[in-house]
């Protein structure tokens, strides 16, 4: 059997607004991958958790709250923490983010972020080239 | 992760481990398969309860709500979650794990070290479960959990897998969900070890506990017991009677249990009926006869699948060639099959 593509769309923090995480949650389901959505307020340690446990390829956060700063890199450090390996895996942020902090996110380890307008096609065209460059030792996807 | 480093890992009781083991096996690596032999000897200590019943009754908030009692009895709880995938894309939307609500910021269930929560797509598999589920729970019996709870996809009426996979399958409804034909109807009505009426505040739950029991009355002895009563409010008390009667070796009475999940109300009846039946198969001896049921069936289809593979991967059989006579007319279909086995047979197989 093929291997699904797993990603976890997360919410985190006090921002409420998921509208934009549950279309694109949606979109990527019709894309055929496997998604995993957390519902609102989740804190840095849930996700983490969350991503170590179901096993997802990609981690995409959602936050319209400005905090991607600070609740970013805590959710990758929650992720290694909990044992997951950031080499393998593919963290995207998505929502409001300045144009300064994309290079600040990708320089906490971030691979990509997307804000808003960008198509859905061009999301789904990355995870698909991602994952695989990603991909874990010795698997085939 | 190797299979070596896999299987020490969930001896370790590494969550990690675990979750890349359940990977292998949902995507049927050879590797999984590997991890799967090598864990058995750890297995058969779990008991597995299996949540299912229309979609929209409550499987995932009262599954929360177990969790949490669970857990409150120190027990340690794994769970998998089955949700429909796209019969188009693929694609699924595993939505289960975000009804599973924190409880107590210190014991938070996402982040509780006794507890692992895994979604499964059903990948197309009709039945109500994923075509791995049932790997997956012993995984996690592997892994240590004394309770395992599988919730299955929003079932419609025949979609009763479960029962191949949980010990104790809970079949939960909820108030007005039709008239007296739908009870008694087969399938996923009369799978049930308990059944849930939950929203009973949504009213109406009477007639639905009504119905509930006239149908488990039909076939049970307890006629006398169950008919005195026809009041929601009056069934946990039943509930008690029930079980004086387990413990006195009578059979198995499902018991219908009323709930309002999300504001916890009678998840703790819920509890003590899924302990007593845990309890009546163990002390019946019925555990065993379940069990030996359910493997059999699995043997056979793993029977059946390597026969498939050595079929499929055999060149000594001209398989084209008997079909095309078939084609032609020359010979019958249950014919050929029989040839075919016979053939198989006399190569030896390998």
């Amino acid at each position: 059997m093929d291997r699904k593509i797993r990603v976890l769309v997360a919410k985190v923090g006090l921002d409420g607004h998921d509208r934009g995480a549950k279309v694109v949650a949606r979109f990527l389901r019709d894309a055929g991958f496997e998604v995993i959505y957390t519902g609102l307020h989740r804190t840095p340690e849930e996700v983490a958790m969350a991503a170590v446990q179901e096993d997802v390829d990609v981690v995409g956060i959602s936050l319209h709250s400005g905090a991607h700063l600070t609740l970013v890199p805590k959710v990758m450090k929650y992720i290694e923490e909990f044992g997951g390996d950031l080499n393998e895996l593919v963290v995207i942020v998505g929502g409001i983010v300045p144009a300064d902090d994309i290079d600040k996110l990708k320089e906490m380890g971030v691979d990509e972020v997307f804000i808003p307008g960008t198509p859905i096609e061009k999301i789904i065209d990355y995870i698909k080239a991602k994952v695989p460059e990603k991909k874990r030792t010795g698997e085939k996807v | 992760m190797n299979v070596e480093d896999i299987v020490k890992g969930i001896e370790k009781g590494n969550k990690r481990a675990l979750a890349r083991a359940i990977t292998y096996v949902e995507n049927e690596y050879p590797e999984g398969k590997e991890i799967m032999k090598k864990i058995y000897h750890r297995t058969g200590n779990a008991h597995v309860i299996g949540i299912t019943g229309f979609p929209g009754v409550g499987k995932s908030t009262t599954v929360s709500k177990l969790i949490q009692k669970f857990r409150e009895k120190g027990k340690k709880v794994g769970v998998v979650a089955v949700d429909p995938g796209s019969p188009f894309t693929g694609g699924a939307l595993l939505g289960d794990r975000l009804r599973m609500e924190g409880y107590d910021v210190s014991k938070n269930l996402w982040v509780d070290p006794g507890v692992f929560f895994r979604s499964m797509s059903s990948r197309g598999k009709a039945g109500g479960l994923a075509a791995k589920t049932g790997d997956v729970t012993r995984l996690l019996d592997a892994f240590g959990f004394d309770v395992i709870i599988v919730e299955t996809v929003g079932a419609g009426q025949s979609e009763v897998d479960i029962v191949e996979v949980a010990d104790t399958t809970i079949v939960v409804m909820m108030p007005e969900m039709g008239d007296e034909i739908q009870i008694n109807k087969a399938g996923i009505l009369e799978i049930g070890d308990i059944y849930v009426v939950n929203k009973a505040d949504l009213g109406g739950a009477e007639k639905t506990v009504k119905w509930l029991k006239s149908m488990i009355m039909m076939d049970q002895e307890a006629v006398e017991i169950l008919s005195k009563t026809s009041h929601a409010d009056e069934v946990r008390v039943e509930s008690g009677e029930i079980f004086e009667r387990m413990k006195k070796g009578k059979d198995w009475i499902p018991p219908v249990v009323v709930t309002v999940a999300d504001k916890g109300e009678g998840i703790g009846e819920l509890v003590s009926s899924i302990e007593g039946h845990f309890e009546y198969l163990k002390n019946t001896g019925k555990l065993m006869e379940r069990r030996v049921r359910r493997l059999s069936r699995e043997v056979f289809d793993l029977i059946m699948d390597e026969i498939r593979q050595i079929l499929a991967g055999n060149d000594r059989i001209d398989f084209r060639n008997h079909i095309e006579r078939v084609v032609k007319g020359e010979i019958d279909p249950h014919s050929t099959a029989e040839d075919i086995v016979e053939e198989l047979l006399r190569l030896g197989c390998r």
